[in-house]
């Protein structure tokens, strides 16, 4: 690829600040991967993003990258896309013709390919804030700190008053071309306590299809999404308050 | 051609550059700061790291423009040409933080940024912290004392 012009963004205003917002929290494009990983907003709003945050690159390479940025580029094994996946966010795009909101599922298209149109940007994104009773978890594993994941999952987990799963979202980076939600295993937890962490586990290895590289067979990565869903279930219910 | 305003170790310059120069090349190439040291020239190695605007970022990976502006500093800036080594450097030293020597600029620069954010760093964070920085020749392991070492050493 030569482009004929390259365009930098960071000097566009307004681009770069996290606030809150009626629904929850509105991070900017251009917002760098350090600052998410601190924000102490994010960090109440949205914990498992902070934690999904401080998994990319070295510090060095957190704090150029921005959220828009990791987004638009869409590597399927990115912390990120999988992150807004479980958050159930949105992408808000812009360009002369206007404004629109993507969700996740509308934006991520294949490996590094997203329905972003020509003339088209992204600018921000939107996220819930977590409901009372939630326990959020990012959990990875990688050849190395800083490397991409094998495979990683994010989880939101909220928990009635008895202790059964009143809402959850399961979703993985690495196992597919695009962030993939565990729905099965998602069903399989409704009404249910601890109990039903095994058994989701094992839905979700079951359902997904990861691809085989350099770094992991298919059949490994099927194990790690079984053996870090429970892990992380179990993680996001401990953290319930 | 750009015209780029930029302070560097303190000192302003003002300079004509070629718009896809890297950061890197410009300081190397057009201050003759060779102390920043280019390895892999695409954001892997971490040999090129220097501080813009006070945090860690790989100069093969941004344009000279992109710094317009900001202050940057390099590893020239650490000790005076004829003064005593800082902390981190007398560290270095002492506890064989260095063979060669290719790769130290970039670690000296990492560990200044997470030592110059607070004291009591843990082995782990250390770790953790310069795994964007590679080294052919210690086995990290004298890199690693250096830092715990040199948290004690500096006065800050």
């Amino acid at each position: 690829m030569k482009p004929a012009v390259l365009v930098d963004l960071n000097r566009i205003g307004g681009l770069d600040e996290v606030g809150e917002t009626e629904a929850g929290l509105a991070i900017g494009a251009l917002v760098r991967h350090r600052r998410v990983e601190r924000d102490p907003l994010v960090a109440r709003a949205c914990p498992l993003l902070a934690e999904a945050a401080a998994q990319i690159g070295h510090v060095a390479v957190r704090n150029r990258g921005t959220f828009g940025g990791s987004l638009a580029h869409a590597d399927p094994a990115a912390e990120l896309p999988a992150a807004m996946a479980a958050l159930d966010g949105e992408v808000e795009l812009r360009s002369g013709r206007g404004s629109r909101r993507l969700r996740v599922e509308e934006f991520f298209r294949g490996p590094f390919e997203t329905a972003v149109e020509e003339g088209e940007l992204v600018v921000a994104v939107h996220l819930p804030r977590a409901p009372d009773r939630t326990g959020q978890v990012w959990l990875e594993v990688n050849e190395k700190h800083g490397h991409f994941a094998l495979v990683g999952v994010a989880i939101s987990l909220t928990l009635a008053e008895d202790g059964t799963c009143s809402e959850a979202r399961l979703a993985y980076a690495g196992v597919g071309p695009v962030p993939w939600i565990a729905a099965e295993a998602v069903s399989l937890l409704a009404g249910k306590g601890h109990g039903a962490f095994q058994q989701a586990a094992v839905a979700a290895a079951g359902g997904c299809e990861p691809p085989s590289d350099a770094h992991g067979s298919s059949s490994y990565r099927r194990r790690l999404v079984r053996v870090l869903t429970e892990r992380a279930l179990t993680e996001a219910a401990g953290r319930v308050a | 051609m750009s015209v780029v305003r930029l302070e560097v170790n303190g000192t302003p310059f003002e300079r004509e550059v070629e718009p896809r120069r890297t950061l890197a090349d410009f300081l190397r190439d057009d201050l003759g700061l060779t102390g920043t040291h280019l390895g892999c020239e695409h954001g892997v190695c971490g040999s090129c790291t220097v501080l813009l605007d006070g945090v860690s970022v790989r100069s093969c990976l941004l344009y000279a423009v992109q710094a317009a502006g900001a202050n940057v500093m390099t590893v020239e800036a650490l000790a005076p040409a004829e003064g005593p080594l800082h902390p981190l450097q007398e560290a270095f030293k002492r506890c064989h933080g260095l063979q060669c020597g290719f790769c130290t600029p970039g670690f000296l620069i990492t560990a200044y940024e997470l030592l110059s954010e607070r004291r009591g760093a843990t082995g782990d964070e250390i770790r953790r912290t310069l795994s964007g920085n590679l080294c052919r020749c210690t086995g990290y392991q004298g890199i690693v004392e250096a830092i715990e070492f040199a948290d004690e050493l500096w006065e800050r």
